[in-house]
């Protein structure tokens, strides 16, 4: 059964081919596009079956295709490497990609650019599955690139607004910045050990290099700047929330559920790297916690529905770089799990009410759709509570618990850590309940235009169970990853608290966002309002809605200079001193032709001035 | 003795093109196709015959001017073999574009094209340093011609820029050439223009390095190398479509090959000294190509200016001089020709369409050529390095091998192929995103030019994704150029 392995990409990337390369009727389109992925989720779970039932030798399996290249030295393969860490992010991967090629089926039929949506969006999956399972760094980054490269062409998907062909060349420019750093990371690794192949560098590294060395923490942040970027964290973030131009199963799949993850899973596949490089595992945790307070913060101001989820995306991944870099391993994994089921669920739900409602994006005109959508309503309240973390029900309580317990207790860990979490429970409890208060509360603001069909609330219905008994195992999810992902626990935890300490207080912050976001959104709207108002509150405002400026920030600092330097370059300064050597050409042919006067008596005195030097310089010199 | 027909089928080709013109237009076109698939088929079988026969697959040898010691020697190596297939592949393509856009004296344009590539091939298969300058100058007035006669408006200043250029730096070259000769007999007393003799002729560090900056410089015009690389940028605006892709796509391998073949073979150790210099060059050529096309209107200028940035790539892996960044360097110049090729092909059916080579002149044409749109942007992904196409294989095993020893060229050129993306991107969203603006109605692509497209396509991602042939038919001939990598 494992040697189907190749197929889990395949599928999906032949498909992308013919769709892209053959025009076809609209339902074979629908039908090739959605039985590809399907195909490539049942292989996945057969696969799954077969590894859990009779698992290959050391846990591992490897299938070489073909020999890439093989050049002095350098030889990657195109090889798929599967155990367990990979084997989690294929099945999720192929199965939400799954949920939502069906929901886009619907949710895509009036658009003429059909057959071109799914050809990318199945290029998409191809290369997700590809980075999941490449064996070496090399092919992993062709994935890599290949997420990053249908990002772009999806999120400028309606390309006549050249605002969406902005947004796309700005996620995939950005994105591209940390791919840079994560490329000379791969030179530096290949120049030190002498490979690429992930499995030979995990294990040759620590044998190399001590904990701290220098080349260590240089390619442990190297490749940071790489996950950075593809997952949005600080300092590269800017770009998700703009991708939301998009169409809304875009955003659902490529920017929230698997694309923006490849950074955390980048880093759980290298682990071994940031355990020999502290410094660096301590800045995943650094950065994580700030992203995860800052698009908190950003999140709670946002008006348009689907930049909320996308701070909230951003804040969730930061989430999970947290987890990493406290040496949490697996809590960070599970977090990825549930966060692809709730955040994907809940794109999909704001899809439905975004069109629904004629293409409104704005919270505050949204209200009272929760008996007009029904299942749209309970489905969303459903995803909201998990990502909120409603304790002891939802998967994103469990996952986030098992997250604040790695960051107290954990390896890395520390007090500091820890409350930034919890303050980061506060926020999500608030950000998410003033969304659904607002969208599905209060008075009604639009009439309903279209309600959804069934390929679009079966996948909403299938993920909100999943967002609830995703968390049920827990237990098991940890102890399979066990042997890839180490978590190894401080004897004494820097919080003085224990796991169930740590949930409890959790489940009480969860509770105070969600009291407070009923009491400023439902209770007493005015009060917020006059929060909004007041000039300090204003400002504030202002701040965390630009994304605390940061866009306004890069504008000046890069976009300005590069495309000055670029317009003054434009007649090539270098052309202009070749022009200059023809005029001096020009000048000394002008000169030279003035002495062609015609008249004899001033030749006869040049022949003979001419005669006088050249006899001075021969007798003198 | 094939070596020879792969020659002589070009110039009878080309002369019989011109003869027939007169009389049947079509025909001359036919018969262009037809001696170059002719030489094509001969290059595949000595392809196939000899490919593991030695490190010379074939060899042909005859006096030429024996008072002189000039020989007409011609040899084929893996290197001379991959360049040789490349250069007519490229060669058809460009007399393909010509089928429509070519309406003027259709039997002298593809008798100078056929001449060209005859001339291409001959500096790829030359063991004489003589005939080597000869085929070398058999490139340029043809060449020459084809800005003049079937250029656009300004078309005059654009081929006097390139003929000055490159005569200018092909006479510093045969001057080193003639310098060398001298040498050579001063120690040995035997006059010869013979490559494998004139390889380890003493010479004292100062002599070697000026006869080395001689050859330089031809080889750096014709690249180009920063800062002689703005005739290209006008030659490129001012050509036809199918002279642009010779004229970025093949001459460029010419100077690559040059500098593999004699530059540094001959001057072990003046290259040494040079390469901080020229890989200093090249750096900034990435970047500075990389920048230029970013600001660029004319669509052929724009895809000029890029063509500098990933060629400094080349020049880069070269004079990084190890075993992966040569071998990057090698690929970069195919994937090179084949993907600028390709986009010079493109912006030559936009205009054919649009009647413009102005970017501002084009917009949203993907509501109405859908698949030249989807192409173009095939191919501007390529430019951008994106993995899976023959492009990023050569960038990446050039950084790959220069990041070994020269760190900060390395990171430096990375930031270049970030640069790429600048006006890849330009260009895909002012040619074929964005509105409409002139409600166009254009035809999409013809069957002949779809096929034409597609085979750059399957070559490309065949460059990407199985690139081992290309490193295996060059390994043969690396064997015997030790100088290249220490």
């Amino acid at each position: 059964m494992l040697e189907l392995l190749w197929l889990v990409p395949a599928i999906p990337f032949a498909s992308a081919l013919v769709l892209a390369v053959v025009r076809l009727p609209r339902k074979v389109v629908a039908w090739l596009a959605v039985a590809s992925i399907a195909a490539s989720t049942i292989i996945s779970l057969l696969i799954t079956y077969s590894f859990l039932h009779a698992p290959p030798a050391g846990n591992a399996y490897t299938e070489v295709l073909w020999r890439w290249l093989d050049v002095s030295g350098f030889h990657p393969d195109i090889a798929l490497y599967l155990d367990p860490l990979s084997l989690i992010f294929m099945v999720v991967v192929a199965f939400v990609s799954f949920l939502i090629h069906l929901y886009s089926t619907e949710f895509m039929i009036g658009d003429d650019g059909y057959s071109r949506f799914f050809a990318y969006m199945n290029l998409f999956v191809a290369s997700m599955l590809t980075l999941v399972l490449a064996n070496n760094l090399l092919l992993l980054y062709l994935g890599w690139e290949g997420v990053g490269l249908c990002s772009y062409l999806l999120i400028g998907f309606w390309y006549r607004d050249p605002v969406n062909g902005l947004a796309g060349r700005k996620a995939f420019i950005v994105t591209r910045v940390g791919d840079t750093s994560f490329a000379i990371g791969l030179f530096l690794l290949f120049q030190q050990l002498g490979t690429l192949n992930i499995q030979d560098l995990m294990r040759v590294a620590p044998q190399s290099w001590h904990v701290g060395s220098g080349v260590a923490v240089a390619v442990a942040f190297l490749l940071l700047g790489g996950a950075v970027g593809k997952s949005a964290q600080l300092p590269l973030q800017t770009w998700l929330p703009d991708a939301m131009a998009g169409p809304t199963p875009v955003s659902a799949l490529i920017h929230a559920a698997t694309m923006v993850t490849a950074g955390v899973y980048l880093i759980a596949r290298t682990h071994v790297l940031y355990a020999l490089a502290p410094s660096a595992q301590f800045a995943v945790a650094v950065i994580g916690a700030a992203t995860l307070l800052l698009a908190g913060f950003s999140a709670l101001t946002q008006h348009d529905l689907k930049r909320v989820l996308a701070y909230s995306t951003i804040s969730q991944v930061g989430y999970m770089f947290l987890a990493l870099g406290v040496g949490a391993w697996p809590a960070a994994v599970f977090h990825f799990m549930t966060h692809a089921f709730f955040k994907a669920l809940l794109f999909l739900g704001a899809g439905i009410v975004i069109q629904a409602l004629h293409e409104e994006h704005d919270i505050f005109r949204m209200g009272g759709l929760w008996n007009r959508l029904p299942v749209a309503f309970w489905t969303f309240l459903i995803a909201g509570c998990s990502l909120a973390g409603l304790p002891l029900i939802t998967a994103g309580a469990f996952s986030k618990d098992w997250i604040l317990w790695g960051a107290a207790s954990a390896a890395q860990g520390s007090t500091g850590l820890w409350v930034a979490a919890l303050v980061g429970v506060l926020l999500t409890s608030l950000y998410t309940f003033r969304m659904i208060f607002l969208v599905f509360f209060g008075q009604e603001h639009t009439p309903i235009a279209k309600k959804p069909g069934a390929a679009m609330l079966i996948p909403c219905i299938v993920l909100a169970f999943l967002s609830i008994a995703g968390g049920y195992i827990r237990i098991p999810f940890a102890h399979f990853l066990e042997e890839v992902l180490p978590w190894t626990t401080r004897v004494a935890s820097a919080v003085p608290l224990s796991e169930t300490a740590s949930a409890t207080a959790a489940g009480l912050v969860f509770l105070l966002g969600l009291v407070l976001a009923w009491f400023f959104i439902l209770r007493r709207p005015s009060l917020s309002s006059a929060l909004v108002k007041n000039p300090a509150g204003a400002a504030l405002h202002r701040f965390w809605f630009s994304d605390w400026a940061m866009d306004w920030l890069y504008e000046r600092l890069f976009v300005r200079p590069i495309l000055w330097i670029a317009q003054i370059g434009k007649g090539d300064v270098i052309d202009g001193s070749y022009d200059g050597l023809a005029l001096l050409t020009q000048g000394g042919w002008r000169a030279l032709r003035s002495t062609q006067s015609g008249k004899l008596r001033w030749y006869a005195a040049v022949i003979a001035g001419g005669t006088i030097i050249f006899i001075a310089v021969v007798l003198f010199l | 003795m094939i070596l020879l027909w792969l020659i002589v089928v070009l110039i009878i080709g080309g002369i019989l093109a011109w003869a027939v013109a007169r009389a049947i237009p079509l025909l001359s076109r036919w018969i262009s196709v037809v001696a170059i698939l002719l030489d094509l088929a001969l290059a595949l079988y000595l392809a196939v015959q000899h490919l593991n026969a030695g490190p010379w697959l074939a060899q042909a040898d005859w006096d030429w001017i024996p008072q002189f010691g000039i020989h007409f020697h011609l040899a084929m190596d893996g290197l001379s073999l991959l360049l040789v297939i490349l250069t007519l592949f490229i060669g058809l393509l460009a007399v393909f574009v010509s089928w429509r856009e070519i309406t003027t004296a259709i039997g002298f344009y593809h008798f100078n094209i056929l001449c060209i590539l005859a001339g291409i091939l001959g500096v790829f298969l030359s063991l004489d340093l003589f005939l080597f300058y000869f085929s070398w100058e058999l490139m340029l007035v043809p060449m020459y011609f084809l800005i003049l006669l079937w250029g656009r408006e300004h078309r005059a200043r654009a081929a006097i820029k390139f003929f000055l250029f490159t005569q200018i730096s092909g006479l510093l070259m045969l001057i080193a050439i003639l310098a060398l000769y001298i040498a050579h007999y001063r120690v040995t007393g035997i006059y010869t223009f013979e490559y494998a003799e004139l390889l380890g002729t003493p010479l004292s560090p100062l002599a070697s390095m000026c006869i080395m900056l001689g050859f330089f410089a031809a080889f750096a015009v014709k690249l180009p190398v920063f800062p002689f690389h703005t005739w290209l940028p006008d030659a490129c605006a001012e050509a036809s479509t199918g002279t642009n892709m010779i004229l970025a796509g093949l001459l460029a391998t010419t100077a690559g090959y040059g500098m593999i073949r004699f530059l540094f073979p001959l001057f072990p150790n003046a290259t040494r000294t040079f390469a901080p210099i020229a890989m200093i060059l090249a750096v900034i050529g990435i970047l500075y190509g990389a920048f230029l096309a970013l600001s660029q209107t004319n669509l052929m200028r724009l895809l000029a200016y890029a063509s500098i940035s990933h060629l400094g790539f080349v020049l880069l892996g070269i004079f990084a001089s190890n075993a992966l960044s040569v071998q990057g360097a090698v690929m970069t110049m195919i994937a090179h020709g084949i993907s600028t090729g390709a986009l010079f092909l493109i912006a030559g059916l936009l205009e054919a369409r649009t009647g413009s080579r102005e970017l501002d002149s084009m917009s949203g044409l993907w509501d109405t050529v859908p698949r030249l749109s989807g192409v173009g942007l095939f191919f501007a992904l390529a430019s951008l390095g994106l993995p899976g196409m023959g492009d990023f294989i050569g960038e990446f095993l050039v950084l790959l091998g220069t990041f070994r020893g020269h760190l900060i060229f390395a990171i430096v050129a990375a930031c270049g192929v970030l640069a790429a993306m600048f006006y890849a991107l330009r260009f895909v969203q002012r040619a074929f995103h964005g509105p409409n603006l002139r409600q166009l109605h254009l035809p999409d692509l013809a069957m002949r030019e779809g096929f034409v497209l597609g085979v750059m396509i399957v070559a490309l991602l065949w460059l990407g994704f199985y690139p081992q042939p290309v490193f295996h038919t060059f390994a043969h001939a690396a064997n015997h150029l030790p100088a290249l990598w220490r």
